[in-house]
């Protein structure tokens, strides 16, 4: 299955995947009007570490995700390899925000739980922060 | 004393999500966020129109104009001389510029058409007819016998062999980043051509590529020991560089950091300096000396370019090259472009490229002496269009540098002097270093190279070529436009109409 991959030597932290996660997550087609003059909860996140090294933080999608076994709801779910999230399911305990050993599980601007679904679920058909990366630093690939 | 900024930073306000990716990428610090207001300022007196931030803003919001606030400019003094003016009163200093010469003076290349078959002889298709594009550069025998069995009876000269008459010419490790040599070297291999150290040394990760690499051997000899020598596939001696012929070059101690002092053999932050002339070499017969101290050297294997700028004189150097046992000349034209080069210099000094290639060739034949020596010339070639000319015009090859560095995403904001490139290509600061994917890098130069090749197939075919070794000095197949009878004579071309 083609998963999402950090090269974080080639990582700019220039922030644009949270911005075209988050543009692709709107269900709308113009990027102004999706995010100007709004707080934005990307599912991708732009970490930096203490050396100023820079990598971007989505979901893994693990093999045996402890988020889909501490799901009290029965919200996450595995589907074709993807974990996916059933926004009418979730409660907003956020039982697997606090598990996700990656911190790649966040909060969104409703209180519940939201994660990287791969683009699958939105218009984009594959992950737009890979797509819009200038870098190469997130690939979307099948790996052993 | 103040100016008016040279560009102006346009911000669509309506546009702006405040993703702040201006003002993360500007190496210049053009831009800045403002919490209180919640906005992006920015102060344009900065801004070197690299348009960094033009290309990465996810809206558009941006784009970067032209300032036409101008001083009282006049026919005779411009805007810009007033300001050059205006500086050197403040700084006493020499002004410093990159890349090629900017000035209006004339392209060659834009005034030569291009011959095509019609009627009497047939165009060739090149998507259904073999075409031919390989060249070796290197002295040719003036005759080969054969044994018996028809295996060749005559040793030949060391040869490079390149699967198109292009390749990438002498940029320093230095000059340009770690990451925009590992490009090109890795483009060079793919394509089959070559790519050129130029004065910096070769960085021992790059060893590996060697069969594709010319290394450079210019007057500061920066990096040069034996396995270096033996490491490329041809060994070239740079006498002069179109930006600035008759000057050395000069690398700036910021920028002899880590690796770049390592390869170059030279302390950590020192300037290195070349100096204007090889200190051994006065004339042809010194020059001669060199040529066969590094062929010694490298046990008679590899071809020895002799690199020169295009100056007043071109056409008698190039002879003298050409007895010096040279295989290879490259003549390098005054709108070749530089890392840093002393404006007035850049702008003053050299002859254009079209001019010096065609006195070349003429010479060489006339003398009998063509074949001793391969020429390649360089100095912005632009386009494939302009390859097919030179080839027509006499060149064995081209050298390309600027569209390369356009390849990998330089904008042309001509500032690779200050270290400071937003795209990763013209410096050694390890955050702007990594903006420059070699992953990606390479591929756009394969892709570069790739569409060329093409279109001289295209442009070969409609002529009715089918190998370009029938193309060479072919200049039956050119006409020039607009030109004098003397610049004609000098080109040895008809004018269209003829």
């Amino acid at each position: 299955m083609k998963r999402i991959f950090v090269k974080e030597e080639w990582c700019l932290g220039c922030h644009l995947c949270e911005y075209n996660c988050a543009f692709a997550n709107s269900g709308l087609t113009d990027m102004v009007k999706a995010l100007k003059d709004k707080k934005i909860y990307p599912r991708v996140r732009v970490e930096t570490d203490e050396d100023g090294i820079t990598y971007a933080v989505s979901c893994r999608h693990c093999t045996n995700p402890l988020c889909v076994k501490s799901c009290i709801a029965g919200a996450l779910s595995i589907q074709d390899g993807v974990i996916q999230i059933d926004h009418n399911k979730c409660v907003g305990c956020l039982t697997c925000v606090l598990v996700c050993p990656h911190g790649a599980v966040v909060e969104d601007e409703k209180g519940i739980a939201q994660k990287c679904e791969l683009c699958m679920k939105n218009s984009c058909g594959a992950p737009a922060c890979v797509a819009g990366c200038p870098n190469g630093a997130i690939v979307y690939e099948e790996r052993e | 004393m103040n100016f008016y900024p040279e560009f102006e930073v346009v911000r669509n306000d309506s546009r702006c999500v405040r993703c702040r990716v201006c003002e993360r990428q500007c190496a210049n610090e053009v831009h800045w966020y403002d919490e209180d207001g919640k906005i992006l300022l920015s102060d344009e007196s900065k801004c070197v129109n690299c348009q960094r931030c033009v290309s990465l803003c996810p809206t558009r919001a941006l784009k970067i104009v032209k300032s036409d606030c101008r001083l009282r400019e006049n026919a005779n003094y411009s805007d810009q001389t007033i300001k050059e003016i205006y500086r050197q009163a403040e700084t006493g200093g020499v002004l410093l510029s990159s890349m090629g010469n900017p000035n209006p003076l004339p392209v060659y290349w834009d005034k030569i058409l291009i011959n095509a078959s019609q009627v009497t002889n047939p165009p060739i298709d090149p998507l259904r007819e073999p075409m031919e594009t390989k060249v070796f550069l290197g002295k040719k025998p003036e005759k080969i016998s054969r044994n018996e069995d028809g295996t060749l009876n005559t040793e030949l000269p060391p040869q490079l062999s390149l699967t198109m008459p292009v390749m990438f010419s002498a940029m320093s490790y230095g000059s340009i980043s770690y990451n925009a040599h590992a490009s090109l070297a890795r483009a060079a291999e793919k394509l089959g051509i070559y790519y050129n150290t130029g004065e910096g040394g070769l960085h021992e990760d790059f060893y590996r590529f060697g069969k594709n690499t010319i290394v450079q051997v210019a007057s500061g000899r920066f990096g040069v020991h034996k396995d270096y020598l033996e490491a490329g596939a041809a060994i070239e001696i740079k006498m002069g560089q179109g930006a600035k012929p008759g000057i050395g070059g000069h690398l700036p101690g910021t920028k002899a950091v880590g690796d770049v002092s390592k390869t170059r053999m030279i302390p950590e932050g020192s300037d290195a300096i070349s100096p204007a002339p090889h200190h051994d070499i006065y004339s042809i017969e010194d020059l001669r000396q060199l040529v066969f101290s590094l062929k010694e050297a490298t046990e008679y294997r590899l071809p020895v370019i002799v690199k020169v700028a295009a100056v007043h004189n071109i056409a008698a150097i190039a002879s003298g090259i050409a007895r010096s046992g040279a295989d290879i000349i490259a003549i390098d034209g005054f709108r070749g472009g530089t890392g840093a080069a002393p404006t007035r210099i850049r702008d003053n000094v050299g002859i254009p490229i079209e001019l010096a290639l065609a006195a070349v060739d003429k010479r060489l034949r006339d003398e009998g002496i063509r074949n001793n020596v391969s020429i390649v010339c360089g100095g912005s070639i632009r386009s494939a269009s302009d390859v097919v000319k030179a080839i027509a015009l006499g060149a064995d090859a081209c050298y390309v540098a600027t569209a390369a560095c356009l390849a990998m995403g330089c904008h042309l904001c001509r500032s690779c002097h200050t270290g400071k490139c937003n795209w990763g290509i013209a410096t050694q600061r390890p955050d702007l270093v990594k903006r420059l994917n070699p992953e990606i890098g390479y591929k756009r130069l394969v892709n570069l190279m790739d569409a060329w090749r093409h279109e001289i197939k295209e442009l070969m075919g409609g002529m009715g070529i089918n190998s370009i070794e029938a193309l060479r000095g072919n200049r039956l197949m050119l006409r020039g436009v607009g030109l004098t009878e003397k610049e004609l004579e000098i080109l040895g071309i008809g004018h269209a109409g003829e």
